[in-house]
């Protein structure tokens, strides 16, 4: 079959399962992190794949702003990480109770 | 079937292998194998991203994520402790009620797509995947929001710089 705009998007479907899995089922603070750049990748792909199809500029546009934010979020959080780790000594979920009552 | 109609799929399959085994590896538990699968799977979607014909965002793709924020990931994963996640086991419980809420997820946008088949009305594309058009787009109608964005750089860095000093408050 020729791909079209559903093969694309049946990808991008799939990709995001996949960051939304890797989000709920691992513990780990970094590979949960990954797992969100996934997801965000999934959704650009999506983007692409309409603004590709529609013949419409805009969503290549808003792809750019999503990789400019994606990398700024990712540092941020990266941050934030290294930050905890050095208060807690984990980059693990489970040991992250403070907050639980 | 043509060349980019192959590379479709060879790039597809790739993409979403790379992409399992960033969240489950069966051989190792390692952060640093994810990170690297995870450079796979951006490196095949910017493959993708050519044959949708966005050469400029393949190359963003490329220059932003492979190269500089993986770079990030690798330093802070340098930085901690791997040890650890080898030693935890995967909760089993958590494992199925993820896959489970994840596959109806997953049904319900694949049903979507198949009854509303959004490809029927798709034109032949007309966009020769030339970066100037976009250029001026971003230029013109999207000045403003391309400058607020360099100032939430600006302010990430700032941020960053802050949250990483060894005495935080």
């Amino acid at each position: 079959m020729i791909p079209g705009l559903e093969h694309y998007l049946v990808v991008s479907v799939l990709l995001f399962c996949l960051g939304l899995l890797g989000v709920i089922t691992r513990r780990n603070l970094l590979v949960m992190y990954m797992s969100l750049e996934l997801m965000l990748n999934a959704a650009n792909l999506a983007l692409v794949a309409f603004s590709r199809f529609k013949g419409d500029l805009n969503g290549q546009v808003l792809v750019f702003f999503i990789i400019t934010v994606a990398a700024a979020e990712v540092a941020v959080g990266l941050a934030l990480i290294v930050a905890l780790y050095r208060k807690r000594q984990s980059a693990h979920a489970e040991d992250l109770t403070t907050m639980k009552l | 079937m043509t060349l980019p109609d192959i590379l479709f799929y060879l790039f597809a399959a790739l993409t979403l292998l790379c992409g399992v085994l960033v969240i489950a590896n069966p051989f190792s538990r390692n952060p640093v194998t994810s990170a690297m699968f995870l450079v796979l799977t951006i490196i095949s979607m910017a493959g993708l991203f050519v044959l949708l014909h966005a050469f400029f965002l393949a190359a963003v793709q490329i220059l932003v994520y492979a190269g500089a924020v993986m770079v990030l990931f690798l330093f802070v994963i340098m930085l901690l402790d791997l040890k650890e996640e080898e030693r935890r086991k995967v909760k089993s419980f958590g494992l199925i009620t993820g896959l489970i809420s994840v596959g109806a997820i997953a049904s319900i946008f694949l049903k979507v797509l198949l009854t509303a088949g959004p490809g029927a009305g798709a034109v032949v594309p007309t966009l020769d995947g030339d970066p100037v058009p976009l250029g001026k787009l971003l230029f013109t109608q999207y000045v403003l929001p391309f400058e607020v964005v360099s100032v939430l750089l600006l302010v990430a860095m700032v941020g960053v710089i802050l949250l990483s000093k060894k005495d935080l408050k």
